[in-house]
């Protein structure tokens, strides 16, 4: 067994019982993935050190940074990487490649049934309450048919694997899903430190973002526009996300503009100002909030929006991608009914499971919950980034007494999941290889049809035992290697 | 050849001033570079305030320091980062100028830049001591070059080519006048020093600051006045660094912009610099002498200014009839 025979970087590698990446279940190692442990392991410990120590210098003249904000200043941080990648088999992959696009297909399905007909909720698939009163639902779009009848054009699915190897759900992120520049830009890394590795292994290329961007984006411009012009709109330089705003923009080869560069005229269209005047924009990749994108519309206070631009919208003489509004599917509440919707809007059963989540606003769900509370992690449904949430088996009693009474006191506000042991991947750390928490992002990209990114971004916990992979508390990212 | 343009107004602006800022950089190390050797040949009565008056930066220095000695006024123009004519923040405007254009740049120009600044802001006070000032100010200058060799072989050739060009010749031809003012200004010599040894070997330092000593040894194989060397930086035709050279280049870019790509503005840009070339090509250095050299750069400067505020209002989006010269140091 390649544990055992391993005498170098991989030697003294233990997954400890969970899912690794890159060997596979402790007792059925991955075949697929055997050569590139092979050759991984014929790279002795120093020299991988010696390479990653390259790959981070060149990231950091590269500044391929995400700034973090102090209260003092602003600092210009690298995402960590790591060198070793994660590998995906030409089997997992296709599972997921076909998870991701279902759903997609019933994001796209239920927005575009939310804002229409509304029909899942006449038909009681999903309670009205979870729709209409969400935070992210935005009336402005009822009755409005977006191009292609697309909602999320970008979509990424975060996934995690669990200790049996099983892929799971774990969230939707279709509003500006960010990330895909990293695993452009961690190929193209690897690329230059590890060409040995890399050699005639077949992994699927990921370089052709840009392109299947620009097309699926130019396929919404409004018709008989022959010769779109698709612009990035972005926040601006001091958005943390900028890298990637540059990133796609040159991509794609289209103008980053920012909402200042832009200007809706009498006649409703939208126009650049370039030195020679008003140019016409027909698409607009945002990468600005639904909030933010147009005072007249939404929030009167954003400087960063441009004034007229949703109406111009709904005019159709300009097309957003995402469309407005997209945040209600991706909403925590709404997540835990994903399963249902699958089958009510496509008729399937879902390639992709959820995490478990009991729904507490449902009797048995709330039963359930309060029965376990020790196991469960249990999360508000209206909050974003982690707040509210008790982790079952790291509270204290009284903890859980507070959560029980928040729970029996509002049981519609919260969904309960168990904790799910998150797959390893062998990563560098200063104690030598060691098995570290992943989980993966996905990119789909929606015009006329769905196309997902081979791969996605692997978000690694670089502290040990962590399962928080953000780059805010200590998260990497690697490349990801989707298998021929 | 292209017709219309959709350069956005606010790049062009960035690549604009990431030229003038790259340029200024490198013009600042040849000031100091300059000062340098003829701080180590003066017989003590020299000292560094003169740079500070040359930039008209008084003001800002004594608002910083009590003293122009070596070590205040080095630090205020190296790494005083609170002060923006300081190298390390020139060099940062450069930067966060070629940030906001990496859509635009070739990953190559960013990458230098960026190594640039991060090598600049990594300098600590020893770095910039009197000794090693003249390896500094080499290095400052190399890198700036080497910034303008990976443009010239990479960046594409649209409009931004031309307002990248414009940046770097208004900057270029400001900076020449100001080298020009530091000996014949500033370092006036008295009556009875002109010709002196001394005030020779100021004019030969001063023409190697702008890597213009060979050339003009060319024109002129022998000798060596105040006229010449003056005549040779503003007027030669040329001599890439020279007043007459840079409007000249200036003018011409600007010209074909507007024919390439059919624009409307540039118009009033273009006036003024024809009135300049025609000055420049008119003059001589002996009446300009007569006249006063200093006044006659601080009126180059002026109109330098105005041309900026033009190209700013017709091409960047500027207000009309802007009172201040936007974003300059």
């Amino acid at each position: 067994m390649a544990l055992a025979a391993a005498t170098q970087s991989l030697a003294d590698y233990d997954p400890d019982g969970f899912y690794c990446e890159v060997f596979g279940l402790p007792d059925r190692p991955l075949a697929e993935t055997s050569p590139v442990r092979q050759r991984l392991d014929r790279i002795p410990l120093e020299q991988l050190r010696a390479r990653a120590a390259d790959a981070e210098r060149e990231l950091y003249n590269f500044g391929i940074t995400f700034t973090v904000y102090t209260q003092k200043d602003a600092v210009d941080r690298i995402l960590p990487f790591d060198v070793i990648p994660r590998v995906i088999s030409a089997a997992d992959w296709a599972t997921i490649d076909s998870g991701v696009k279902q759903r997609v297909a019933v994001i796209n399905a239920f927005l575009s049934d939310i804002y229409g007909e509304g029909k899942a909720v006449k038909d009681g698939a999903i309670p009205g309450e979870l729709v209409y009163r969400n935070p992210n639902y935005r009336p402005e779009m009822e009755g409005f048919r977006p191009p292609l009848g697309t909602y999320a054009h970008i979509d990424g699915t975060d996934i995690v694997r669990d200790h049996l190897g099983d892929f799971r759900v774990l969230e939707d992120n279709a509003r500006t899903p960010s990330g895909v520049s990293y695993v452009v830009e961690n190929r193209h890394l690897m690329q230059r430190a590890f060409p040995d590795l890399m050699a005639n292994m077949g992994i699927r290329p990921v370089s052709n973002y840009g392109e299947c961007l620009h097309e699926a984006l130019a396929s919404l411009a409004p018709p008989a526009v022959f010769d779109p012009q698709v612009a990035l709109l972005s926040p601006g330089v001091f958005n943390s996300a900028y890298f990637e705003h540059i990133f796609l923009a040159r991509e794609m080869g289209v103008p980053l503009v920012e909402g200042r560069d832009l200007v809706i005229e009498a006649d409703d269209r939208v126009y650049m100002r370039t030195i020679a005047g008003l140019k016409p924009v027909h698409v607009i990749y945002r990468r600005i909030n639904d909030d933010f994108l147009d005072p007249q519309a939404f929030n009167p206070d954003s400087m960063l929006g441009v004034p007229g631009l949703f109406a111009a919208y709904r005019k159709g003489t300009v097309a957003l991608a995402n469309a407005v509004g997209t945040g209600v599917a991706d909403d925590k509440a709404v997540y835990a009914y994903m399963p249902r919707l699958i089958r009510y809007y496509l008729d399937e059963e879902p390639i992709l499971a959820n995490v478990e989540t009991h729904i507490c606003r449902e009797r048995e769900g709330l039963q359930y919950t309060l029965d376990h509370l020790s196991e469960l992690v249990v999360k508000p449904v209206g909050e974003a980034g982690g707040y509210g949430i008790t982790v079952g088996p790291r509270a204290s009693a009284e903890e859980l007494e507070a959560c029980r009474a928040s729970l029996l006191a509002d049981p519609a506000n919260y969904i309960s999941q168990p904790m799910v042991r998150l797959s390893v991947c062998p990563t560098l750390t200063e104690e030598g290889v060691q098995p570290r928490h992943v989980d993966l992002r996905p990119f789909a990209i929606t015009g006329e049809s769905t196309w997902v990114l081979p791969g996605g971004l692997t978000r690694v916990a670089l502290r040990k035992g962590s399962i928080v992979v953000n780059s805010s508390q200590g998260g990497g990212s690697k490349d990801t290697w989707v298998l021929e | 050849m292209p017709s219309g343009s959709s350069l956005l107004s606010r790049y062009a602006e960035a690549i604009y001033w990431m030229a003038r800022y790259v340029e200024r950089a490198e013009n600042l190390a040849r000031i100091l570079d300059v000062q340098e050797s003829f701080s180590r040949d003066s017989r003590g009565s020299h000292n560094w305030s003169s740079v500070v008056a040359l930039n008209a930066d008084d003001a800002a220095f004594y608002a910083r320091r009590a003293e122009p000695s070596t070590e205040a006024v080095l630090d205020f123009y190296i790494l005083d980062e609170s002060h923006p004519g300081s190298l390390v923040s020139i060099v940062r405007a450069a930067r966060e100028n070629a940030r906001t254009l990496r859509p635009l740049i070739s990953t190559e120009m960013w990458i230098n830049l960026n190594t640039f600044y991060n090598r600049m802001r990594s300098l600590r006070s020893e770095d910039v001591a009197e000794e090693r000032l003249a390896r500094l100010c080499a290095t400052v200058k190399e890198a700036c070059q080497t910034h303008t060799g990976i443009t010239e072989g990479t960046f594409y050739r649209d409009e931004g080519w031309y307002f990248y060009q414009m940046g770097r010749m208004i900057e270029r031809a400001d900076q020449t006048t100001r080298l020009v003012d530091v000996k014949y200004h500033l370092l006036l010599p008295s009556p009875a020093d002109v010709g002196t040894p001394l005030d020779i070997s100021q004019w030969n330092a001063l023409l190697r600051s702008a890597a213009a000593y060979h050339a003009f040894r060319r024109m002129h194989p022998s000798g060596m006045t105040p006229a010449s060397v003056s005549h040779f930086l503003l007027f030669n035709p040329f001599f890439p660094r020279s007043l007459l050279a840079c409007t000249e280049a200036l003018d011409d870019t600007l010209t074909q912009l507007r024919s390439t790509y059919g624009l409307r503005g540039g118009r009033s840009a273009l006036e003024t610099l024809d009135e300049l070339r025609a000055v420049l090509r008119d003059s001589t250095i002996d009446a300009v002498m007569r006249k006063g050299l200093h006044e006659f750069l601080d009126w180059m400067q002026t109109r330098l200014i105005e041309v900026s505020l033009a190209l700013g209002e017709d091409f960047f989006g500027y207000p009309p009839a802007a009172q201040a010269q936007k974003a300059s140091g």
